[in-house]
């Protein structure tokens, strides 16, 4: 059972990540629906202040914060193209990032990479938009903790798609191999943009696999950041032991389309709705009422976090755009 | 012969539908290629109509899929397998360069790989560095591939009936600007009047897009479409553009390179591309060798991507990735430029 401070430190994270991907999602709009656009179009993907592709994690808090609870500033983490719930859990400050999806100069790469490629060596967070790509350099991360004698670990996030990539069965052979000091985490929300997991995975539980890799295989069942917090537990301290991986495979929801204006035409009428009435956060914050938090307080840590995430808006929409002669600089360094 | 207006999606889905209706060997398979229709439109409706037997959503397992297109090929089907943006083919990249495109000459002409592997390429809605790139000439470099790049739903049909016919492995190039999506702008150019019946366009064979006395722009795929507007302009400035289509880059059609600069005496190369080692170089080379019976009035001139990553902030991408403004000038540039020679004589 997480104590009481990791119950609140995990309802404060899932309330920033659900804020600040609700604002993203309706900001992500602005400009990009008529008549503001080419005559024609329902939805202009590369319009308006937020240009470009927009992968949302609502719902997919308890992966997360789960995981990072556990986490120090010198463990890595390695994210997927729906990276942000995975940033703001590992400590990735909000207006950098923010300043980064608006492609400005204050941003975390200077306005270059995006929502998708968000960069953070000072807390040590990567992501790409390139499927099955966290789990190679999460184990490169572990390998030079390993070498240097640390007991840094380093942990990959991926969704079910990823684990049919070579990418993933090479990466949790090398990881067992070698004892690698990472945690593998899937999060499985059922959705491979329009391919379910029953379409992709010949068997129901990716935790199954690690079997094949002589590493501990552990489902959680719910998406449940009190569940991913005791799994991850333990797999975070075998890892710091140095005792090598483990495989989590956390069943989790995608309330949003694959990708902003995702039409969603492949799924069922009415899931979300049903997904929504087993809303994580509600769960959480009653569990810390009964652990003696008062309301009141979480009122108050609720007020006061949704004003950073604001914030973090305000400090994006008012920070400039490059120079357009950046675009030829950091090439190489 | 009966046309309609269709979008360069619709010309691809149609065009492959008709030739799963003529060839049984025909199926498709990829990543959201089902229900979902494909995430750029390229096999909207096929589902319905086919069935998830011949149009198969596929695992996202490349190297396992795309190199199930080779064994699969080998035994006489006529697989199109799609992988959705060219960025991705990275991670499959053995399967494709090794194997697709060397096993017909390793087995000395013996073995047919009759392949369409189909994806989206290009940029400009910040889509930033591996969403955006085109790299259509890396494809090129590699022989044995073929590579097929459409401008507009005319060629896009004609083109991919070529493609499934042909009896060796086609990469078949779509640019998603131009392929009339509901939920991102594009140029209207790309739709055109599309026949009904099916037809084939023959590779290596370029189209003159607008014909013109002073300026050659040798350009494809959307950037086909940039150059038609600026040409639009270049001529109320009184500057007369020749526009050539390339359409496939392998075959390339170095002849029709050849006359049309042999015409005009300016070459402007428009790209979208990275800039080093590619189309641009490659198109300026032929005219290079051909300066025995080409008189050039102006040094050649490359419009491509300056050898970076695509950007994702607007700003910078508008900067990296040529757009007509950009076009309009550097034709008018090298209107005023002079060779070395000329400048003696």
């Amino acid at each position: 059972m997480p104590t009481r401070d990791q119950l609140e430190w995990m309802f404060e994270m899932m309330v920033r990540i659900r804020d600040y991907e609700e604002t993203m999602a309706k900001v992500y709009l602005e400009g990009k629906l008529p008549p503001h656009i080419q005559k024609g179009l329902a939805f202009d993907i590369g319009a308006g202040a937020i240009p470009g592709e927009m992968h949302l994690a609502a719902g997919q808090e308890p992966v997360a914060v789960g995981v990072c609870v556990h986490l120090r500033q010198d463990d890595t983490v390695v994210g997927t193209h729906r990276p942000h719930h995975f940033a703001i859990a590992k400590g990735v400050p909000m207006p950098e990032m923010t300043a980064e999806i608006y492609g400005k100069v204050t941003g975390l790469g200077r306005g270059k990479g995006g929502h998708m490629h968000l960069f953070d060596p000072v807390h040590k967070f990567s992501c790409s938009g390139i499927i099955g790509a966290s789990l190679p350099p999460a184990c490169g991360a572990a390998l030079a903790s390993k070498l240097r004698g640390r007991d840094s670990i380093a942990v990959s996030f991926f969704g079910e798609g990823a684990t049919n990539q070579g990418a993933f069965h090479e990466s949790l052979n090398l990881a067992a191999l070698w004892k690698l000091p990472v945690v593998f985490v899937c999060e499985d929300n059922k959705w491979a943009i329009s391919v379910p997991k029953s379409a992709s995975t010949a068997i129901p539980s990716n935790a199954d696999r690690a079997a094949a890799y002589g590493m501990p295989g552990v489902l959680v069942e719910h998406n449940d950041a009190v569940e991913v917090c005791e799994a991850a537990a333990e797999a975070v301290a075998r890892a710091r032991r140095g005792e090598g991986p483990t495989l989590i495979e956390v069943k989790t929801d995608r309330y949003l389309g694959h990708f902003q204006g995702d039409p969603e035409i492949y799924r069922p009428k009415g899931e979300v709705a049903e997904l929504r009435k087993n809303d994580p956060i509600p769960r959480l914050a009653a569990q810390l009422r009964d652990a003696g938090m008062a309301q009141a307080d979480q009122d108050a840590l609720v007020a006061r976090v949704k004003q950073e995430v604001a914030d973090a808006y305000r400090f994006a929409q008012t920070s400039a755009y490059p120079a357009p002669d950046e675009a030829l600089q950091h090439v190489f360094v | 012969m009966t046309t309609r207006r269709l979008t360069m999606a619709q010309a691809i889905s149609e065009a492959i539908g008709q030739e799963m209706e003529r060839n049984p060997d025909v199926f498709v398979m990829g990543e959201d290629v089902g229900a979902y229709g494909g995430i750029f439109g390229a096999t909207g409706g096929l589902f319905n109509k086919f069935g998830g037997q011949r149009i198969i959503d596929t695992p996202i397992s490349e190297t396992a899929f795309i190199g199930a297109a080779i064994g699969a090929a080998a035994e006489g089907m006529r697989p199109i397998a799609e992988l959705m943006f060219v960025d991705f083919f990275g991670v499959c990249m053995d399967e494709i360069y090794n194997h697709l495109a060397k096993n017909t000459y390793m087995a000395g002409g013996n073995i047919k790989l009759p392949v369409v592997l189909t994806t989206g390429i290009g940029g400009g809605y910040s889509d930033a560095a591996q969403h955006s790139q085109c790299l259509y000439a890396t494809f090129a470099h590699v022989p044995g591939l073929k590579v097929v790049v459409p401008s507009n739903a005319y060629d896009a049909k004609g083109l991919m009936t070529s493609a499934i016919r042909d009896d060796n492995p086609v990469l078949y190039m779509f640019h998603k600007g131009i392929m009339g999506l509901p939920w991102m702008a594009f140029f209207e150019g790309s739709t055109t009047e599309v026949p009904e019946e099916s037809y084939t366009l023959p590779f290596g064979v370029a189209r003159v897009a607008r014909q013109g006395r002073d300026l050659t722009i040798v350009t494809l795929s959307q950037m086909m479409q940039k150059s038609l507007l600026a040409a639009e302009e270049l001529a109320k400035a009184g500057v007369d553009v020749e526009v050539l289509d390339l359409r496939t880059l392998v075959p390339l059609d170095r002849e029709a390179i050849a006359a049309s600069v042999a015409k005009t005496g300016r070459l402007l190369v428009a790209d979208e591309d990275y800039l080093s080692f590619g189309l641009s170089g490659e198109v300026a080379a032929v005219v290079a060798e051909r300066l025995d019976r080409i008189t050039l009035k102006a040094p050649v001139r490359r419009l491509a991507v300056p050898d970076v990553p695509i950007p994702y902030s607007r700003p910078l991408e508008m900067t990296v990735i040529p757009q007509v403004n950009h076009i309009v000038t550097a034709a008018q540039e090298l209107m005023k430029a002079r060779t070395a020679t000329a400048v003696a004589v």
